[in-house]
């Protein structure tokens, strides 16, 4: 079980959080037909690491981005995003 | 049998086995208190029935597996080895009938070529009949423990810590670092899964003292550590947390607070694995019948219980540690027949035995309970002893199980022949014998492999490692999966490294070269109870209550499990059948008025200046166009362009919506809508709640449902998709009007915490116009009839809007979610299964049933709802049919084998009531 460090409420364990799908795999509102299929059915499935949409469902339900080593599940990054995040 | 220091009068405590009475003394294990009292033969082998006794005195133990406890606590494949004897303590053994000594499926034995690897594979392959013979055979004769049948009065506890430091395995290293780390300041937890610290001490007490134990202990806990014996920790799992599963009681025994094991999660700062080492067993033909043991184990029963578990010993090694278990068995008054050591001279030399070196035992003579004869092989040459006991050592097997769970790598140790743990991706580190093993001689050959076992609770021998081999096998992935080695419930402790060097053999390559198979959690086999914890029986899923639960339970009704939610599936009075009441409830509704609780909805509101905008990128319908106080239907895609929920927008304000969508899909919608606002579009000005528990709602329908509305909110009821603000009993509600059932309806959404006196004043006014509640039961009838969709039958994530004829009220603008995927010329392709309404011709059509041309061909849809024509009588269904536009008027069969039920239908709009919907229009 991964510990996930929330930006808002820290380290916290993944069960009080939901895995969205990575970043990759995003179907852009104004997305093409040919760039949404891709999106949805060929993604990119690094072996290394990734970045997922999570969000802290059970906690401050805050969205973010973590980025994820596939193999190792090492974090090495996590930021918000949604109306919080923008500038 | 018994040892120095045992004194019979000190076994004070009484247990059974197989329904005789013995007594133990205290801190005995089963398996030492049933070797003092001269028990040899403990269980029956798992395929061949050989009779087995105790090999180990650890959680390794193939053998000794027992059954402990009765009724509700009975614990099958304990191993007898990992069981404290408590007063009363009930074992029996396994896998024998009629009895131990005596067990006709020894046969198997007999005839073991019968069963050699790759039995099962060989047998599917061959002709079915052949199957059907040996099946029978197989399932009466195969297996060990039988389930417990009664629920476990037990409880299972569950509990988080955290900790800087946790080290597994209290024997000298692990207690040295978990002490050092105490007083250095750090928040220390120290498992073990023995009764008693110490581990390795206490098999071989000069080394370090039961004094030195004690002093270590006392300073761990002084310094504010936390010290859990009986514990494993049985999973190490990513970002370094490990779970320990604690035993408050031993297998079987009535827990003294109720609570018999206690399951951790810690999350530590560091782990230290201070697990130790598992002494190999060695090949040799009949190793497996009791009075073979493994030397370390021999050592234990000896030096910590007391027990002297052989007179006249050959001891067979490949490494020293075997001649302590020499020197302690001759301390104890044993004859050491001989010492075979694989080793070439001067190996053993001044240990002051007379040691054959080159030598290695061959193979084992005995009776059933008991071992008669060793043969051995020296410098070439054939020995033979009489002995009552081998002692054997094939060298240490590093337990390294968590580190590799921990996604770590090995090294190979060529001196010690063993795999000991190196790097590390989470912060733990192994110390200790685990990281240290021993070094030893290379494995011997051995003369007879068919009798040699490998793997002895699954009863693989070196023959079928070679059979494998022969077959083509040569990945250890393969072997593993053809041989069933290691796949037994001691996840090969003993028979990993055996036969991991006998396929390096096979194939002429270092062990290395072969690898390993992955090492997965648990360590040793965890309870199901355990699992579950406090969500075991009915706190086993989360409960939902209704806002007018009570209100509801007060009438008695049949409920239904809807999801998390429990609903009212039909009120019957008077001794009506579900049937009958709902049938009632129905008629009431369409002839009158009835009400119910539709409370369980999705409902979200959607309110800010862009709120009509994220509307329309959410649902796949117009919005925006949509007046202050009008509603009207919907329905979401996903992005793959597919139906996957509908509702109704109600637009209660400037800028504020309520969106109401179905029961079960709600969490998903809930999910989805937070993704849509929150990562697709932020920068819209809209806020987007999730309000399913903040209201309660309740429909009023049926021809009078306007009189009665009229009548609760003193104003002129809204039409047909409008929606007012309103009080009824002195509560504010929103009243909106839509219709579910086919007539004219309201439903009024009031805050749930006020909801029961607005239940009770439209039950008042519903009663006094001649209606009733109603249910879930007579609700899908009404909608069937009607042809309304229900999320979960005909939208089934399967359908497209083209497919359910919603394509028209699709946004032209385009701008939703799945609006790129729906673009896709094959959703709106026209032999795709659409929705279709049936009518019975003959017979009564069976609820998701195929639909077929005729008897045998091929499927070219299902029933997804079927009922009847509430006010007639009549079978009627909605179903999915390939090309089913264009195929109103056709007969055909709706067929259901497996029930052996069937209609013949024909296929009609999906509108069998009021197609033209006057009935709920002013």
């Amino acid at each position: 079980m991964l510990l996930i460090p929330c930006p808002f409420c820290g380290a916290r364990a993944q069960t009080e959080f939901v895995f969205e799908r990575s970043v990759d795999s995003v179907v852009a509102l104004d997305a093409t037909p040919e760039a949404a299929m891709a999106a949805l059915f060929t993604r990119t499935n690094p072996r290394g690491p990734d970045d997922e949409i999570w969000r802290h469902t059970y906690g401050c339900r805050a969205w973010m981005i973590v980025t994820r080593h596939r193999v190792t599940h090492v974090i090495s990054a996590v930021r918000p995003v949604g109306p919080v995040a923008l500038p | 049998m018994t040892g120095p220091g045992r004194d019979s009068s000190d076994a004070t405590i009484g247990f059974r086995f197989d329904d005789k009475p013995y007594r133990a003394r205290p801190g005995d294990t089963l398996a030492a208190a049933l070797l003092a009292n001269g028990v040899g033969l403990v269980g029956r082998s798992f395929k061949y029935h050989r009779p087995r006794g105790i090999m180990t005195a650890g959680v390794e133990e193939p053998n000794a597996l027992v059954t402990v406890g009765e009724g509700g606590r009975r614990e099958p494949n304990t191993r007898a080895t990992d069981v404290f004897v408590y007063e009363g303590l009930v074992a029996t053994s396994q896998n024998r009938w009629p009895s131990l000594s005596f067990d006709v499926g020894a046969v198997f034995g007999m005839a073991s070529p019968l069963l050699s690897a790759g039995f099962y594979y060989k047998t599917f392959f061959g002709p079915a009949k052949r199957w059907m013979i040996y099946e029978a055979l197989i399932r009466k004769a195969a297996g060990l423990g039988t389930a417990p049948t009664q629920a476990d009065p037990d409880r299972f506890s569950q509990r988080a810590a955290f900790c800087d430091l946790l080290v597994v395995g209290a024997g000298p290293a692990g207690l040295s670092a978990a002490a050092d780390a105490a007083e250095a300041g750090k928040r220390v937890i120290l498992v073990e899964q023995d009764s008693i610290l110490g581990a390795s001490l206490r098999r071989d007490p000069q080394a370090l003292d039961a004094a030195w134990i004690d002093t270590t202990a006392a300073r761990i806990t002084a310094a504010g550590g936390r010290i859990l014996t009986r514990t494993t920790a049985s999973g190490y799992w990513e970002h370094d947390l490990v779970t320990l599963t604690q035993r408050l009681a031993e297998p079987g025994q009535i827990p003294v607070n109720g609570t018999a094991q206690r399951l951790w999660h810690v999350r530590a700062g560091q782990v230290i694995l201070a697990t130790g080492s598992i002494e190999r067993p060695l090949a040799f033909d009949h190793n497996d019948r009791p009075g073979v043991m493994l030397s370390q184990a021999v050592r234990t029963y000896l030096q910590r219980f007391g027990v002297l578990p052989g007179k006249r010993v050959v001891i067979a090694t490949n490494n020293d540690d075997a001649y302590q278990t020499a020197a302690a068995l001759k301390a104890a008054g044993a004859q050491i027949v001989a010492i075979l050591d694989a080793r070439p001279a001067p190996a053993g030399t001044g240990s002051g035995f007379a040691v054959h070196n080159n030598a290695v035992p061959l193979a084992t003579k005995g009776a059933r309970h008991c071992l008669k004869q060793v043969t051995g092989l020296v410098d070439g040459q054939t020995r033979r002893w009489d002995a009552d006991l081998i002692a054997v050592s094939g060298g240490f097997t590093p337990v390294v199980h968590l580190h590799m769970q921990a996604g770590g790598a090995l090294d190979w140790d060529a001196a010690a022949q063993a795999f000991v743990p190196t790097a590390s991706r989470q912060n733990v580190t192994t110390i200790g014998g685990a990281a240290n093993p021993a070094p030893i001689a290379a494995s011997a050959p051995v003369s007879h492999p068919k009798k040699s076992f490998v793997d002895f609770q699954n009863d693989v021998t070196l023959a079928d490692i070679d059979l494998a081999w022969a077959e083509g096998y040569r990945s250890v992935e393969h072997l593993k999966r053809y041989t069933t080695l290691g796949m037994a419930t001691d996840q090969g402790k003993l028979s990993n490294m055996a036969a991991l060097s006998r396929l390096a053999e096979k194939q002429g390559v270092a062990i290395p070269e072969i690898g390993l198979t992955t090492f997965r959690p648990p360590y040793t086999p965890v309870t199901m109870g355990l699992l579950a914890g406090a969500g075991a029986r009915d706190a086993g899923a989360h409960i939902r209550r209704l806002a007018l639960y009570d209100v509801h339970a007060a009438r008695g009704p049949i409920w239904q499990p809807l999801g998390l939610w429990v609903r009212p599936r039909a009120y019957p009075t008077g001794g009506e059948t579900l049937a009958q009441a709902a049938l009632r409830e129905a008629r009431a509704v369409r002839t009158n008025v009835g009400m119910t609780d539709v409370s369980t909805l999705a409902k979200f509101e959607v309110s800010g200046p862009d709120a009509a905008a994220f509307l329309e990128i959410i649902c796949a319908t117009t919005i925006g166009k949509l007046a202050v106080g009008r509603g009207r239907y919907t329905f979401m895609l996903r992005e793959d362009g597919f139906v996957f929920d509908d509702g109704t927008v109600w637009r209660i304000g400037d800028n504020r919506y309520l969106l109401t969508s179905s029961t079960g899909g709600a969490d998903r919608m809930a999910a989805h809508i937070s993704y849509v606002r929150h990562y697709l579009c932020p920068h819209l000005r809209v806020s987007a709640v999730n309000v399913q528990e903040h209201h309660a709602a309740i429909a009023v329908a049926g021809p009078q449902a306007k009189t009665v509305l009229a009548a609760l909110i003193g104003v002129e009821p809204p039409r047909h998709m409008s929606t007012i603000a309103a009080m009824i009993a002195d509560v504010p509600v929103i009243v909106a009007a839509a219709s579910y059932s086919g007539e004219r309806a309201f439903e009024i959404y009031v805050e749930a915490t006020r909801a029961p006196p607005v239940w009770a004043a439209c039950d008042q006014h519903v009663t006094a116009h001649g209606g009733c509640p109603y249910g879930m039961e007579a609700m899908e009838f009404l909608r069937i009839e009607k042809g309304h969709l229900v999320v979960g039958g005909e939208i089934d994530g399967r359908l497209s809007p083209h497919d359910l004829g919603l394509d028209r009220m699709l946004n032209k603008a385009g701008g939703y979610v799945g609006v790129q995927g729906l673009a896709r010329p094959a959703l709106a392709a026209p032999g795709r299964r659409q929705l279709v309404g049936l009518e019975a011709v003959e017979g009564s059509i069976p609820e998701g049933s195929m639909l077929v041309t005729h008897d045998g061909a091929p499927v070219q849809g299902h029933v997804t709802a079927a009922a009847f024509r509430i006010m007639t009588g009549g079978s009627i269904a909605l179903g999915q049919l390939a090309g089913g536009f264009a195929r109103h008027g056709e007969d055909l069969v709706a067929t259901s084998p497996t029930r052996g039920q069937r209609a013949r239908v024909r296929v009609v709009a999906p509108h069998f009531y009021d197609p033209a919907g006057d009935r709920y229009r002013d």
